[in-house]
């Protein structure tokens, strides 16, 4: 055994630093101030949508308001809070010491920055803010839209480099949990986290490079005479949505299955109960891994598709609610008869379950091609994917911080501000969110700043709704920086009958862990 | 100076990554202004990317030399090598997933979107509105729109492409054979099947260029004759590229080989090249069969 080298200290920890904990917390913290930049547009969309008629901003700076709240939360916020979690628990998680591969690790997330410049710039550039510089094609960047759009250079390799920075992350979780778990951790006695996050990586490394291959084709439509997406020269529109959504389907379960996994630990926790069929867990994330490839043109029904297509899409799309279903099941069979009871984490993850179960079900009614030709482009869909986004990988990702901050931290997170936080979201969301649906399928359309009265008095709701998530975030701001500071001090152990080696290493986590391998019977 | 934990070991904080994160920056945004800047502000912006270009060079060389130096001072164990086998692998499969994105972006440009415009399918109007003069052929040589470089002809696949297959498959050879040379610790055979392996990985580059000179200068096939002219560009270039990459990832093993680094067991960095190396060999193949051939 060689002494442990003291941490560096100054800036120069952060940046070049090879530990898989200091570049966990480096995600964790990028993605918050993601999350709060990009919810800071929300609120700009709220205000603007909070009364029909044209009140707070341009048309073209809502667009942009819409579109870049979409790109930062999806590829800015969640995505990285989900890295961040994977860098911070798999090592602990598999008794490894870290990351296999560190150095790669740090050059993962330091991409991320220049990427979040590149992909927000241009809303500063060319003069009048206002008037709304920046991408405002929409977050899926349909062609030909988003072809006519002056600086989509900047947006183009925006996403090469998130794109880098992923499959680089990914490569070294797949090589961390294939290649540097303790003796005697097999395969199925990993934690489900694990689990859920091997499969993403898989995913990940699987289609981030096609979202790579069609931004390409983007760039060189635009700037070097290619017609891939310009009918005139033999190619069609239609393709770029087909390239598109083949990454973007695997993409939701990129954003849903780790949060899979997190409900996955926290359950079986405060249920005093062993995971309620593992194995079938295992099994169903590999299957709707498997099926998301298969699925994606039900985003595009109504853009024209043989018949024939259509129906596939729609059956395929339909058996991934068999698997999901699984989960859902095993969960509550968890809960079954356990001694509950209701800590903060708990209280997010049993959140989760309930919410995310709504959004599933939405998700089966947009996965239907006759309904889809009604729901398609309307604030049904805006409410089905928030709900599994915002109450689903969201509260995943707030439940695994309350979980895991005291080992992170070695301080409890202060009680009583935990619960309003907890409360204050769970209603404020379902105001904002849940009179979405019936304004979506009253026919109100998504992207569109302006709207018919009949929709005013949910909108409005939906705003007031709006306004109090917000603020309850920046109550979760608050909380970060109480527990980070002190608080109660959390024991090693944390939760009475929390299992897995995490719990086995003091709290605070030393900066090094697992400096012999730990042996798992 | 670096943490042999236990068994495991652990590289000591680094400044490479963050170098390599700077470069990437530079290149990028100095890239996108110049597209998007138009002529006045594009020399400027020019600069900027070779700098990016110059700190991504001086990052390759740092982080690559000290991974060489470590790996000679036998700092790394099995576990350290298998970890480097699992990133090499996975990296190429996602350098798979790149190239099947375009290889299927022609799939569907020849088989749907093509035959669509010329009323295929439920599109008969699309095809007798829009362009009543289109008639899909492929390889399409002229496009439904006006303003496109219309080619006189193709490249036929049983002239240079068909030589450079043969020279990508003769280097496939070589580069094994050097590797049992390697294998069997003969330098001499190691060396000579590096150079050659070598040697024929720029020959196929220099033919591709003289293909590409014919192609713009004569045939008047260029990206912008349409998806045809995309497609085979964006496809070829992009493997060619690749097979540039490779090439001079063989050209530093060829000189590590000559400095003395490798042992018959431990020589993973030939064994990552060569991966790469067999893996545009194999996309080659696919190109030569759907861009050229069918």
């Amino acid at each position: 055994m060689s002494e442990h080298h003291a941490a560096p200290t100054g800036i120069t920890r952060w940046l070049f630093t090879t530990n898989h904990k200091d570049i966990g917390t480096l995600y964790l913290w990028f993605s918050f101030i993601m999350l709060l930049l990009g919810g800071s547009m929300a609120m700009v969309i709220r205000s603007e949508l909070m009364y029909p008629g044209m009140q707070v901003v341009d048309p073209n700076f809502f667009n942009m308001m819409t579109t870049m709240h979409g790109l930062i939360m999806v590829f800015g916020a969640i995505m990285p809070a989900m890295v961040g979690l994977a860098n911070w628990l798999i090592p602990m998680m598999i008794g490894a010491p870290d990351m296999a591969l560190p150095r790669m690790n740090n050059w993962s997330f330091w991409i991320l920055p220049g990427a979040a410049i590149l992909l927000v710039a241009p809303m500063f550039m060319g003069g009048d803010f206002m008037a709304g510089q920046g991408p405002a094609f929409g977050w899926t960047f349909y062609e030909p839209l988003s072809g006519q759009y002056g600086k989509l250079a900047f947006f183009v390799f925006a996403v090469h480099l998130l794109g880098f920075s992923s499959i680089m992350g990914s490569i070294n979780i797949i090589a961390t949990i294939l290649n540097m778990r303790a003796p005697g951790m097999t395969l199925m006695k990993m934690p489900m986290f694990v689990w859920t996050w091997l499969i993403t990586a898989f995913l990940l490394i699987a289609v981030m490079p096609v979202l790579a291959g069609v931004v390409t084709m983007m760039l060189t439509d635009k700037y070097f005479g290619t017609s891939f997406f310009d009918a005139a020269g033999g190619g069609d529109p239609v393709m770029f949505q087909h390239v598109f959504w083949f990454f973007g389907h695997p993409e939701v379960y990129i954003m849903i299955l780790p949060a899979f996994g997190v409900v996955s630990m926290i359950i079986p926790t405060f249920a005093r109960k062993k995971l309620f069929g593992y194995a079938s867990m295992v099994y169903a994330t590999a299957a709707i891994a498997f099926l998301s490839f298969i699925v994606w043109a039900h985003h595009m029904f109504t853009v024209g598709m043989p018949v024939a297509g259509e129906l596939y899409f729609m059956y395929a799309t339909v058996m991934i609610a068999v698997p999901t279903a699984v989960k859902v099941f095993n969960w509550t069979a968890t809960m079954w008869k356990g001694s509950m009871t209701f800590e903060i984490p708990m209280l997010w993850a049993i959140a989760f379950v309930f919410m995310f179960t709504i959004g599933g079900f939405t998700g089966l009614m947009l996965g239907l091609t006759p309904v889809d030709f009604q729901y398609h482009d309307t604030y049904f869909v805006v409410a089905h994917f928030h709900y599994v986004l915002v109450t689903g990988s969201l509260f995943a990702i707030i439940a695994a911080f309350y979980y895991w901050v005291p080992k992170w931290t070695g301080n409890m997170y202060p009680p009583l501000l935990s619960k309003i936080h907890f409360w204050a979201s769970l209603i404020s969301v379902n105001v904002l969110f849940f009179p979405q649906h019936f304004i979506g399928l009253a026919g109100m359309p998504r992207r569109i700043p302006d709207y018919a009265v009949q929709f005013a008095d949910w909108n409005y709701w939906s705003s007031i709704g709006g306004f109090a998530f917000g603020l309850s975030q920046i109550l979760f701001l608050v909380i970060v920086i109480k527990t980070i500071k002190g608080g109660e001090k959390a024991t090693d152990q944390v939760w009475e009958s929390a299992e897995g080696l995490e719990w086995t290493i003091p709290s605070p986590a030393p900066y090094h862990t697992f400096a012999t391998p730990p042996e798992v019977k | 100076m670096s943490d042999v934990a236990g068994s495991y070991y652990l590289p000591e904080p680094s400044k490479w990554p963050a170098v390599g994160s700077i470069g990437l920056f530079l290149t990028t945004g100095g890239f996108a202004y110049a597209l998007t800047s138009g002529v006045d502000g594009a020399m400027g912006s020019m600069t900027i990317m070779y700098i990016g270009f110059a700190v991504m060079a001086y990052m390759l060389f740092g982080w690559f030399g000290q991974v060489i130096d470590e790996s000679e001072a036998g700092k790394y164990n099995a576990q350290v090598d298998t970890s480097f086998r699992m990133g090499m692998m996975w990296f190429i499969f996602s350098e798979v997933m790149f190239f099947a994105a375009f290889f299927g972006a022609l799939f569907y440009a020849r088989v749907l979107a093509g035959p669509w415009l010329d009323g295929a399918g439920n599109n008969a109007m699309t095809g007798s509105l829009l362009w009543p003069d289109f008639t899909f052929e492929w390889p399409m040589l002229s496009v439904p729109g006006e303003g496109y470089d219309t080619p006189t002809g193709t490249i036929g696949a049983w002239g240079v492409p068909f030589y450079n297959t043969l020279i990508l498959l003769t280097s496939g050879l070589t580069v094994t054979w050097a590797h049992w040379g390697l294998k069997k610790d003969n330098r001499k055979q190691l060396i000579i099947g590096l150079a050659l392996t070598v040697a024929l990985g720029f020959l196929f580059v220099f033919m591709q260029a003289e293909e590409y000179i014919e192609a713009y200068s004569h045939l008047n096939l260029k990206l912008s004759s349409g998806t045809y002219g995309s497609t085979f560009f964006m496809l070829t270039g992009f493997h060619g590229l690749h097979v540039t990459i490779g090439a001079i990832m063989l050209t530093v093993m060829l000189i590590r080989s000559i400095k003395g680094h490798f042992s018959e067991k431990h020589h993973f960095a030939f064994e990552a090249a060569a991966w790469y190396w067999h893996f545009v060999d194999v996309v080659w193949l696919g190109l030569f069969v759907v861009v050229y051939w069918l």
